[in-house]
């Protein structure tokens, strides 16, 4: 431990901790504009300066770990002084249209520039006139918002281990942009959107595709019906001031139906849908050894789009299970769309993700359009709905509970915990240990695929055999997984895993890039208890157990991994190159 | 084999780019013809240092300084001085016009107050030939380090020595030194930054040229006390005379196994590699510099940790620079205490540095700490070109500041330039008069580093620009009072909170010129006028009737065709057309065009 003053208290903490966390122990937060606690300190924007006791010299609170015996100032006139004029600066480096910025009120510069009651920018605005970057169907890049925070950068090369973002030029005209300066369309890019989830400002948002949803409802030929994804539960609460975790669920389907959608479905029904098809598949390579072992899950679109890219080798471990939202989307436009006698050329089918990939996944293949019509036609994130909600003025906390519609709405608890890391893997052992063994799993929970752990390994015992699982989430954790079992078939010895679970974002998709802001470790923690917490909450606990998935199966689908079922419910895999052109 | 005479050909970039080659070559092929190469060696060394008098030839025993030698002349030199013994009169160094006795070397005014310790040997050995180094002391302190000393001595006597490193922030050697042995690790790395940029500067540029060897020998110094194994030089690839030098000096010394594999027998091993920088003056910052070698942006990245402690591939690494580097041979041959006893209290042993701008003799200078800006300038330096008045010297290049008349008798050590606004540097020296503005000069210097700002930090990123914007608009004339406030607000943002010196030093030309030209600044603000006549947007062009003679030289060059008069009548400009290129100023032969 190390012992220092801050601003003349005594502070014990841990050797190795920055000043900018030391400081929290005195109840002081440091202003900061790129640091982000998801990232190492980039050091860039100068504002959360500091001085030691005596000395004239400034030093970043951010990357300066305490030392025994430091004496840190954390503001005096001078430093609150200086970081003022940092932010002047940097106000003077971007454009000045906050009310058209899809940021305001939520952007972290602006929220600087307001407690540092900057009323007026001394300097010369320095705005480089720099193009829209619109050509990616998820994410939209305007340098010219761009702060040089380095965030995107990082999180882009550092924790998805995607490259597709970089610095490119020198001084007052560097800027971001995609690797090698192509449009961010035909880059790398996995769409994942963490960048725009880290992005302080509007520097990079997710496409906004609320005024088709818009156009939609107000089509009265058309019959709007939506899908809510399992992590938009415990986080849509966060836009309106509830605590992250807390689930509003029936409040989110009440919403939905005053915003105008006819028909409200959920997507973990279709998780549910997922685990029968899916976890066919892995029992069918386990037993009847047709396919690659280790399977590997396939929900993930960003995670899709990386392997197909950075692995293609590896297409063959992929589980041809569709993503929950394009079961979805193919079981609304033919057997819901047949049951309730609604043409399907008339159905408008939204669904509402924490991700912004899913926008890309909605045209990814052919397979997309099994209904003879694109399955689903827009996706929109968590925060678009919140806009929409706000739009429309409805008070949506205080709405009465209400359920979804019936039979694509009725979940387990295995449909809800796919929104979290290892989730996916939990709820599919509870099904394929019933597949298995003809038996009922006696406890269901997993705790060893939970949590925010990079890589987790475990070993299920079914009737004697040992499925060996790994959990891997944020991309820039995948490839030790993917090593460990290229090597172990190189050099023939046995695979080290039956079955892996891979998501793109850190704890899943409760941190997906279409989320509420400010996802730290903390706010996924809670979320994912969340979630948890719903899954506990749950008449049904396994996806096998939902009688509606009985029906479907009983009334349309057939055998799960049967003819209609692969029609509907699969897809296939092609590598893509890194750069599109 | 024994010479009766030695010629030394001046090999420095400077000499060689005005001729020096085509010297030394024809010294070369008269001496064959003139049936005498028997009696004459003539070698390239390294630069004199006196750039000025360039290309310059040495002749020995006579110690004939020959300046501004033309490649026609080498035909004299051998047929005079080699054949038949006499000095080549018409090319010695000549005090004025009116003394033109032979001046001894060790008078001539511009080496009189130096001490070459970093540059003993440049001017004197043939830079590309081994055995000269090492018949003047070379590879002696290797031998001590690999043999008779250990590191905890070496460390020892670099302590007692007071050498701190001459890149420009003063940090102790033997301090990094220490830390980077003290940490654990089989891995560690050594690098010379031999980067270097600042406008005007080629202190280390010369030494590599003149004098390869000693920073060979340095580097496997300081890898067997810190236990490196693997050394890099970050050079400038603008430098290509340095690097072949360089190449050839590495080569030569694995030849002679004091380089690589089991280094004079002693088992340890150490290899050196060269690598280019492009030219981003922020590789200079050291962790930039890392960056670089990583194959990584040229970005600096945040201290600490400390190279020393984690550098080059997280390993443990010292970064020298050339001139700290080149103290190291002869402080350990001489002694720690040997060292010391040049300089000031705090700093100790020479500085190298690069004087340029309006001296008379622009050159390379090496003097002992603790030597005051008027000798440097006006005895080393003769003074002031044209007679005209001295109005302030810029040290540290762009981080420096501009010192000024009343700082001329101040001893110049890290802390005396530090305590003056400006800074050590790596050693460039600018000297300014009368004819210079400073607001012209801030504008200069901050346009470098708008340039070579590398973008990561928003206060050197937005607040170089910002600055330069200001400037520009002074010079404009369209200032404001409140701008010198707001350029003194920037400046003291980029000073605290910049991530790197380059940030943070960014503003000290524009901070120390407005501190000690203030009136000027206003002037340019108030009066809209620049009394030196460099800000062209405050300057007119007026033709003087008395003086103009109606030659109309002014009016064939003017590119605009604005001034206008019959032949032989005084000549007019027209005041609205005039771009103020100042053509007619630069072309009138009777001082008749005027700035006003």
């Amino acid at each position: 431990m190390v012992n220092l003053t801050i601003n003349g208290m005594p502070v014990q903490v841990e050797e190795g901790t920055s000043i900018l966390d030391a400081t929290k122990k005195v109840n002081i937060k440091i202003p900061t504009l790129c640091y982000n606690p998801d990232l190492p300190p980039w050091a860039a924007c100068g504002i959360c300066i500091v001085r030691m006791e005596g000395s004239p010299k400034m030093v970043r609170a951010c990357t300066t770990p305490v030392a025994e015996g430091m004496k840190v100032i954390t503001h005096d006139p001078e430093i609150i002084q200086v970081r003022r004029t940092v932010v002047e600066l940097i106000l003077s480096n971007h454009p000045n249209d906050c009310l058209q910025c899809p940021r305001n009120g939520n952007c972290e510069l602006q929220r600087l520039a307001a407690e540092f009651g900057i009323r007026e920018v001394p300097f010369q605005n320095i705005v480089k006139d720099l193009p829209i970057d619109d050509s990616n169907p998820s994410i939209v890049l305007n340098p010219e918002k761009c702060v040089r925070c380095g965030r995107c950068v990082k999180v882009c090369q550092e924790m998805q281990n995607v490259w597709a973002i970089e610095f490119l030029g020198r001084g007052i005209n560097g800027r971001i942009a995609s690797a090698a300066d192509v449009p961010l369309g035909e880059s790398p890019c996995i769409k994942c959107g963490q960048c725009a989830a880290h992005c302080p400002v509007g520097a990079i948002y997710e496409r906004d595709d609320t005024r088709k949803v818009w156009a939609a409802l107000q089509n009265k030929d058309i019959h709007p019906v939506v899908q809510i994804a399992p992590a938009v539960r415990v986080a849509l609460g966060e836009e309106f001031g509830l605590e992250p975790g807390t689930i509003i669920t029936k409040k989110i389907y009440a919403a939905l139906r005053r915003l105008g959608f006819k028909t409200v479905f959920d997507t973990n029904f279709a998780a549910d849908l997922t685990i029968i098809e899916e976890g066919t598949e892995l029992v069918k390579r386990l037993t009847e050894g047709k396919g690659e072992i280790p399977l590997i899950t396939t929900c993930c679109p960003a995670w899709v789009d990386y392997l197909e890219k950075y692995y293609p080798e590896m297409i063959p471990h992929f589980s041809t299970a569709k993503s929950p939202q394009q079961m979805m989307g193919a079981m609304i436009k033919t057997y819901w769309a047949q049951k309730a006698g609604v043409d399907p050329a008339k159905v408008f089918s939204v669904s509402i993700m924490p991700c912004t990939a899913k926008k890309w996944e909605t045209t990814r293949n052919d397979d997309m359009k099994s209904s003879g019509y694109q399955d689903v036609d827009v996706s929109i994130t968590t925060r678009e709905l919140a806009r929409m909600i706000k739009q429309a003025g409805i008070d949506i906390l205080n709405l009465p509970d209400e359920d979804a519609d019936s039979p694509l709405g009725p979940y387990t608890g295995a449909g809800t915990i796919f929104g979290a890391t290892g989730g996916v893997m939990e709820a599919a052992v509870r099904t394929a240990y019933y597949l298995v063994t003809k038996k009922e799993m006696g406890d269901v929970n997993l705790k060893a695929a939970r949590g925010l752990q990079g890589v987790k390994e475990a070993e299920v015992d079914m009737n004697g055999k040992k499925i060996r699982i790994a959990v891997a989430h944020q991309m820039g954790n995948i490839a030790a997984v993917l090593e460990k079992i290229k090597e172990a078939k190189a050099a023939g010895k046995e695979t080290p895993y039956h079955f892996v679970e891979v998501m793109a974002c850190r704890g899943g998709c409760i941190a997906g890039g279409g989320q509420p802001y400010g996802c730290t470790d903390e706010v996924r923690s809670k979320r994912i208890a969340g979630i948890y917490t719903d899954d506990e909450k749950s008449t049904y606990r396994c996806s096998h157990q939902n009688p509606f998935i009985k029906q479907v199966y009983d009334e349309f689908l057939g055998e799960p991994n049967g003819h209609k079922a692969h029609s509907l419910l699969h897809t296939k895999y092609v590598a893509r190159p890194l750069y599109q052109k | 084999m024994a010479y009766n005479h030695y010629i030394l050909v001046c090999g420095g970039t400077g000499c060689e780019s005005n001729k020096g080659d085509e010297i030394f070559k024809n010294l070369i092929a008269e001496a064959e013809k003139q049936g005498v190469k028997d009696q004459v060696q003539i070698v390239k060394t390294g630069c004199f240092g006196f750039c000025e008098k360039g290309p310059i030839v040495k002749v020995l025993p006579e110690d004939s300084f020959y300046v501004e030698v033309k490649p026609e002349d080498a035909q004299t030199i051998i047929a005079e001085q080699i054949v038949k013994g006499r000095e080549v009169k018409k090319l010695l160094y000549k005090k004025d016009e009116a003394n033109k006795n032979k001046v001894a070397v060790e008078d001539i005014e511009f080496y009189q107050k130096q001490l070459r310790v970093v540059l003993r040997n440049c001017g004197v050995i043939n830079p590309e030939n081994i055995d000269e180094y090492i018949a003047r002391e070379g590879y002696v302190a290797l031998e001590k380090v690999l043999f008779e000393m250990t590191p905890e001595q070496v460390i020892e006597e670099l302590k007692i020595s007071g050498l701190r490193g001459r890149g420009g922030a003063g940090f102790p050697t033997w301090l990094k030194w220490d830390i980077a042995r003290k940490v654990p690790g089989d891995v560690k790395y050594m690098i010379c930054n031999a980067d270097e940029g600042d406008p005007g500067a080629y202190m280390d540029r010369s030494t590599i040229e003149g004098d390869p060897h000693s920073i060979i020998e340095a580097m496997v110094i300081a890898g067997k006390v810190i236990g490196a194994h693997q050394g890099f030089v970050y050079i400038r690839a603008e430098y290509p005379l340095a690097i072949d030098r360089l190449q050839i000096a590495i080569e030569q010394a694995k030849e002679y196994g004091l380089l690589g594999k089991n280094i004079l027998g002693s088992g340890f091993d150490f290899d050196i590699e060269i690598r280019l920088g492009a030219g981003a003056f922020v590789c200079g910052e050291e962790t930039a510099l890392i960056q670089s070698i990583e194959g990584k942006r040229g970005m600096p990245v945040p201290k600490p940790p400390f190279p020393a402690q984690s550098g080059l591939w997280g390993k443990p690494t010292v970064i020298n620079n050339v001139e700290t580097l080149a103290n190291i041979p002869v402080i350990l041959t001489k002694g720690g205490a040997w060292l010391a006893k040049i300089g000031t209290e705090k700093s100790k042993g020479t500085k190298v540095f690069a004087l340029t701008g309006k001296v008379n003799n622009s050159g390379l200078v090496e003097v002992p700490m603790g030597t005051t800006l008027r000798e440097i300038i006006f005895d080393i330096g003769g003074g002031i070109k044209n007679g005209k008045k001295f109005k302030g010297v810029q040290t540290g290049g762009p981080s420096g500041g501009i010192l000024t008349e009343k700082d001329l008798d101040t001893p110049i050590d890290y802390e005396s330039l530090t305590a003056l606004g400006s800074m050590m540097g790596s050693g460039g020296m600018i000297v300014m008069d009368e004819d210079d503005c400073v607001v012209d000069v801030s504008r200069f210097y901050m346009e470098f580093c708008v340039d070579e700002s590398c973008g990561k930090c928003s206060p050197c990123r937005i607040g170089t620009t910002q600055i330069l914007k200001l400037l520009e608009k002074i010079a404009r004339g369209n200032g404001e009072m409140s701008d010198l406030d707001k350029l003194e607000d920037i400046g003291k943002a980029m000073t605290k909170a910049s991530l790197c010196m380059l940030g943070g030093s960014a503003a000290n030309p524009t901070l120390s010129t407005i501190r000690n030209f203030r009136d000027e600044y206003i002037e340019h603000i108030v009066d809209k006028k620049c009394r030196a006549g460099k800000c062209k947007h405050l300057v007119r062009f007026e033709i003087d009737p008395n003086k103009c003679i109606g030659c109309g030289l002014c009016a064939r060059r003017c590119p605009v065709s604005c001034i206008s008069g019959e032949k032989r009548q005084p000549h007019v400009i027209d005041a609205s057309k005039c771009i103020k290129c100042g053509e007619c100023y630069n072309v009138c032969k009777f001082g008749a065009v005027m700035k006003k």
